[in-house]
């Protein structure tokens, strides 16, 4: 296998983005990269793209061509899958990226997620989202991904005795670092005390408990080594991809306080990178809503289990504490597109390892992880990068 | 110079609380009114509908112009829920008034600015002599689905405004800025309108009228500071309190329209009943800018000059009328709005 790196990374704003099409959130956030890497178009070998719903969001399948289409490469006929894994599907578009490198098949490829998803209005949304959860079991019986949460939230209160106001500060915090990236949905800093009082989505958790419905794409170029050392002297490596699935419902789980496909991932990923949690300086993870978080800081473990709340409270997971977490807002405060979630995590870690990511910069960032999550925990991802 | 030479308003004296259609939706009532800044909206009794509502309002604005309603020439009603699909209103209205029959009729839809349409055809007719007087009402019984957001704001009411010459009231000017926006919209034959979301905000209100009234400064030479009052169309109580901050104007000059917090918005009546509010209170020499909104989408933008004739007038009293009010619950305000029948 390859050590494989990252050579340019690109995103759109995400957000309500009424005036950018589907195609053009593609077209902006891959040209970007691709402007980023500095490659000429002609040098690429395939691409990944992950997507969630594009057919029920904006009508949309077959994204594949249509990444191909915009990037001007059809006559170079070049493979290109669109990937599928909820919310996750961005880190598999990574993960499977990553492995076409490795491997040797390919040399420089774009991995890519996009989801255009307030061009359908709230109901919709609700529905199409419930599509990553299971139809038959949960949807149909009107389960939808916040009552979901709302049960692991409920369970992990009762379990640990993680309150209100821990999660409240989840998103306290995440909000604050979105405040400094240009290209967060929310650039607005918030209180416990808002969180408590905006509007009860599913009990306990309130609407900035919750990630919104965005728009946005996000890209990435990997390439071997060997050949990123031609482009770009800031070299960011893969230390390790990992992907675990799990029982697509969550009733048919073993735990409920915990995302066993996360703590399976993170444990093979930790194992291919030689590295423990301990040696990570910052995480992206997937915080969908507030509990998400306290629970993948414990998945991953970052603090111990049933301790995520209170961690949070303390500032252990603030941008200048022990282990920032979501220095770019997350889910939360960044928006959360769900199929472009995977990359923009992605973009977030090798901005902060190269040293740019400005006002929320983390010092001597060496190693960074994403944790990108599909369904209540039917898929999981985890992603570790190093400087080299 | 085309001028107003009367107005009347009417809003039904029903009135349902925003806790009252919350609690049957399990919401916030505290989050929803701080949100959108209202308290309650007006319903219309059972016997009463967008024709009933304009003829009342015609009615008062004859008698405050004190003309011979012989001489109205023209009338344009504006709804999104005339009582027929094919049959005017502004026939109905027209006959009541006795108006009738050397006249012109029409019923326009614009979905709430179609009144305003109304009045700057109206300004045209007479303007141009084709008319002596014009009649222009904007009316609404407005459909929300119930469970809707927007059946915390959908109400009942209406103004009417007869265009003359030599009026209380002299209209200046008027532009209009005009968009195909899809955020707001009722299919034929559905009974409830469908909308956007928060895609009504910014790329539909605040861009309409923001441009309309930048185009009518612009036009007149006026900035904010230029006028008494400022009347924008009111989907609820935050919406134009915004968009006239982000225009430049104070609380101070929308208050006198500002009724939506206490009566709901009345779509079509919405602009035009906030504008028969401050002719209640202007005084000669006072400068009024009016900016509708209307969905799917464009803004129509008056600048007004009050005259000496307004001392002479009878003012309607609007906001006395509005303080005659009866709270209904729930299943009283489904069964006046007619969901049993």
């Amino acid at each position: 296998m390859r050590d494989v790196a990252i050579i340019g990374i690109g995103m759109t704003e995400f957000g309500e983005l009424w005036e950018k099409s589907f195609r053009e959130l593609v077209a902006e956030a891959g040209v970007r990269a691709i402007m980023d890497a500095g490659i000429e178009g002609e040098e690429i070998d395939a691409m990944y793209i992950g997507g969630m719903s594009s057919g029920m969001f904006v009508g949309q399948e077959h994204v594949g061509p249509l990444a191909v289409e915009v990037a001007g490469l059809e006559d170079l006929h070049i493979p290109a899958t669109r990937v599928e894994g909820a919310c996750a599907s961005g880190g598999i578009a990574l993960h499977q990226g990553y492995i076409s490198v490795a491997s040797g098949m390919y040399d420089i490829v774009v991995v890519g997620g996009a989801e255009k998803m307030t061009d359908v209005a709230g109901g919709s949304a609700t529905n199409i989202l419930a599509s990553a959860s299971d139809r038959e079991w949960e949807a149909f019986f009107g389960a939808t991904f916040p009552g979901l949460y709302a049960l692991m939230a409920t369970y992990h209160m009762h379990k640990y005795g993680t309150t209100p106001e821990q999660l409240a500060s989840v998103a306290v915090k995440n909000h604050y670092n979105g405040s400094t990236n240009p290209k967060a949905q929310f650039k607005r800093k918030i209180t416990v005390e808002d969180v408590l009082k905006s509007p009860l989505v599913a009990d306990p958790l309130h609407l900035l408990d919750c990630s919104p419905v965005s728009d946005g794409a996000a890209a990435a170029i990997l390439a071997p080594v060997e050949v990123a050392k031609k482009y770009t002297d800031k070299l960011v490596r893969i230390k390790a991809s990992a992907m675990a699935c799990d029982t697509l419902s969550l009733h048919g789980r073993e735990r409920f306080d915990a995302l066993p496909a996360a703590i399976h991932a993170a444990k093979k990923a930790y194992e291919k990178a030689g590295v423990g949690p301990k040696d990570i300086d910052l995480a992206e993870v997937h915080d969908c809503f507030t509990i998400a978080e306290i629970i993948a800081i414990e998945d991953l473990g970052f603090v111990e289990r049933g301790r995520g709340g209170p961690a949070t409270e303390e500032g252990i997971t603030s941008l200048h504490g022990e282990i920032p977490v979501n220095t770019s807002g997350g889910l939360k405060s960044k928006g959360h597109p769900v199929g472009a979630t995977g990359i923009a995590q992605l973009n977030e870690i090798v901005l902060q390892l190269r040293g740019e990511a400005g006002e929320r910069q983390v010092k001597d960032a060496q190693i960074g992880l994403t944790h990108n999550v599909g369904g209540s925990g039917g898929t999981a991802v985890v992603n570790i990068m190093e400087v080299i | 110079m085309a001028s107003i030479v009367g107005y009347g308003a009417y809003v039904p004296r029903y009135r349902i609380k925003v806790e009252e259609i919350a609690k049957i939706w399990g919401k916030e009532a505290a989050s929803i009114s701080s949100g959108l800044y209202v308290f309650e909206k007006s319903v219309p009794g059972m016997d009463e509908d967008t024709a009933t509502i304009s003829v009342e309002a015609a009615r008062r604005a004859v008698k405050s112009a004190g003309i011979d309603p012989k001489g109205i020439e023209a009338i344009y009603v504006g709804s999104e829920s005339h009582p027929y699909a094919v049959k005017p209103t502004a026939t109905i209205v027209a006959e009541a008034i006795e108006a009738t029959p050397v006249l012109t009729a029409a019923d326009y839809e614009f979905a709430c600015k179609a009144g305003t349409a109304g009045l700057q055809n109206c300004i045209a007719l007479v303007d141009s002599n084709m008319i002596q007087y014009g009649m222009a009402i904007g009316t609404d019984v407005s459909q929300a689905a119930p469970g809707d957001a927007l059946e915390y704001t959908a109400a009942a009411g209406g103004a009417a405004f007869i265009v003359g010459k030599e009026g209380i009231a002299t209209i200046n000017d008027t532009v209009s800025f005009t968009t195909d926006t899809p955020d707001f919209w009722r299919r034929e034959g559905s009974p409830y309108p469908g909308h956007g979301g928060r895609f009504t905000g910014e790329p539909a209100y605040f861009k309409h009228i923001t441009n309309a009234a930048k185009m009518l400064m612009e036009r007149c030479g006026t900035k904010p500071s230029d006028y008494d009052y400022a009347v924008f169309h009111q989907p609820n109580g935050k919406f134009p309190s915004r968009v006239a901050k982000m225009l430049g104007f104070e609380k101070e000059q929308i208050k006198d329209s500002l009724l939506c917090p206490w009566i709901g918005n009345t779509y079509s009546g919405s602009s035009m009943v906030g504008l028969a509010a401050v002719m209640d209170v202007a005084q000669p020499d006072q400068r009024i800018i009016v900016v509708s909104y209307g969905s799917g989408a464009g803004s129509d933008a008056f600048d007004i000059t009050v005259t000496d004739k307004i001392e002479g007038i009878q003012r309607q009293g609007i906001r006395e009328m509005l303080e005659d009010k009866e709270y209904v619950d729930y299943g009283t305000y489904m069964k006046l709005r007619g969901e049993f029948t």
